[in-house]
């Protein structure tokens, strides 16, 4: 189910959905029978020393980022009308060029990357600004992921997962939440990347289906027309996830919340709790208090081992007093 | 109606995890079960109740228990506190 291999082709970046500070901006001129070329390692090289004519450890593999200095180099190329190393860049499988601060390549290096079916892609920004961008953008493409069956919400800032068995009311509880202010981000199905190692984004696996939720006796509902645009999020982190399960009388629930169970989701730990249902128990409201304790937790203020310390701060000074007032001399 | 005293033998007394010990323990009997302290009786089946005893180490208990398993349940009480409930003992 995780990490299948990404299947992710030069026309897939170019086509990206990304905004304002994300945009890529990036236009093909030329090579365009070559798009469907793979990335396949989430990095860029600059390839100037390529062509200065050394090809040894030559990441071809990776996306070619050609700046000012490349650019300058081409053009002297051009002058001396050399085009040996750029026919023999050609020669690699490279997947794609990208020319950064507008800057165009000559005709005969166009040329040669249309026979070589090489897409050369131009964007406005500097190769700083680019390279960061891309990278950025490639490491969340790159991330592990998986697909978990539950339902992300957003509840005062908190994304909890919340999952469990099917027709255990998960859908309802992500309802009324909703109905009480939250926000959804997937039912269902919840598409969970691990980016940077430590932090878990989740999302619903399609933009065309998301947002909408089963609920059954209603079926099918829009949650975005029903509840308005606030009452949806396209991507949050998992900080908690909440299992709902039937009511075990047999089972031993936290009664403290001194122990802290995790759920390991891609090798993250994430705090995780236990929520038995049965009538008469309204899920929504606690699993709303638990992402306000879950804030409090964060901002250092751990409730149950707090009232604990309290606890026993006072059974000591009860203790002292016994033993003060029961002494001989006293 | 059973009852039996005891004395608390784990050094930190009472707090929240022996508490919620003896509320686990206590909910499995149908019973009605009591603990008591200096006159004060609380439900043994919430953890709040017997927090609220204070009952410190060295102090004295009185376990009691009415009804259908109300032995079964006293001795299960009973042994949580003789065994100071795994922690340190005084």
């Amino acid at each position: 189910m995780e990490n299948e291999p990404v299947a992710f082709t030069v026309l897939d970046l170019i086509d990206l959905d990304l905004k304002e500070q994300n945009a890529l901006d990036l236009k093909c001129v030329a090579g365009r029978s070559g798009l469907g070329r793979r990335l396949t390692v989430p990095d860029f090289n600059r390839p100037g020393l390529a062509l200065a004519g050394f090809f040894d450890a030559f990441a071809w593999e990776k996306l070619q980022i050609f700046g000012r200095g490349e650019s300058a180099y081409l053009a002297k190329l051009d002058r001396e009308n050399d085009y040996a190393s750029v026919n023999k860049l050609f020669s690699y499988s490279v997947p794609c060029c990208i020319f950064t601060n507008s800057l165009l390549p000559s005709k005969a290096f166009l040329d040669a990357a249309e026979a070589a079916s090489c897409p050369i892609l131009v964007t406005p920004l500097s190769s700083s600004e680019f390279s960061s961008r891309v990278l950025r953008i490639l490491y969340e493409i790159f991330a592990p992921k998986t697909t978990m069956h539950g339902v992300l919400v957003e509840v005062f800032g908190i994304g909890i997962l919340l999952i469990g068995d099917s027709g255990v009311g998960k859908s309802e509880t992500a309802l009324e939440l909703i109905e009480r202010g939250h926000r959804l981000v997937a039912d269902d199905v919840v598409e969970i990347r691990c980016v940077n190692g430590s932090t878990l984004m989740g999302q619903g696996v399609n933009k065309m289906i998301g947002h909408h939720m089963e609920i059954r006796g209603l079926g099918i509902i829009n949650i975005t027309h029903l509840f308005g645009v606030g009452a949806i999020r396209d991507k949050k982190q998992v900080q908690l996830v909440c299992q709902l399960e039937d009511w075990n009388p047999e089972k031993v629930y936290d009664r403290i919340g001194m122990d802290e169970l995790t759920y390991e989701i891609l090798g993250v730990k994430v705090p995780k709790l236990e929520i038995p249902v049965k009538p008469g128990r309204n899920i929504p409201i606690i699993v709303e208090t638990a992402a306000m304790n879950e804030r409090l937790k964060k901002m250092g203020y751990h409730s149950a081992k707090e009232f604990n310390q309290n606890v026993m701060r006072w059974l000591e000074s009860e203790n002292e007093r016994t033993l003060y007032f029961s002494r001989d001399d006293y | 109606m059973v009852e039996v005293e005891t004395t608390i033998k784990n050094r930190a007394g009472i707090h929240a995890r022996p508490s919620a010990l003896i509320a686990q323990t206590a909910i499995k009997y149908a019973s009605r079960i009591y603990l008591e302290k200096n006159g004060n009786k609380i439900n043994a089946k919430s953890i709040m109740g017997i927090i609220t005893l204070a009952a410190s180490f060295g102090s004295v208990i009185k376990i009691s228990a009415e009804g259908p398993d109300e032995q079964e349940a006293v001795n299960a009480i009973k042994a949580l506190f003789d065994s100071g409930f795994n922690e340190e003992l005084g």
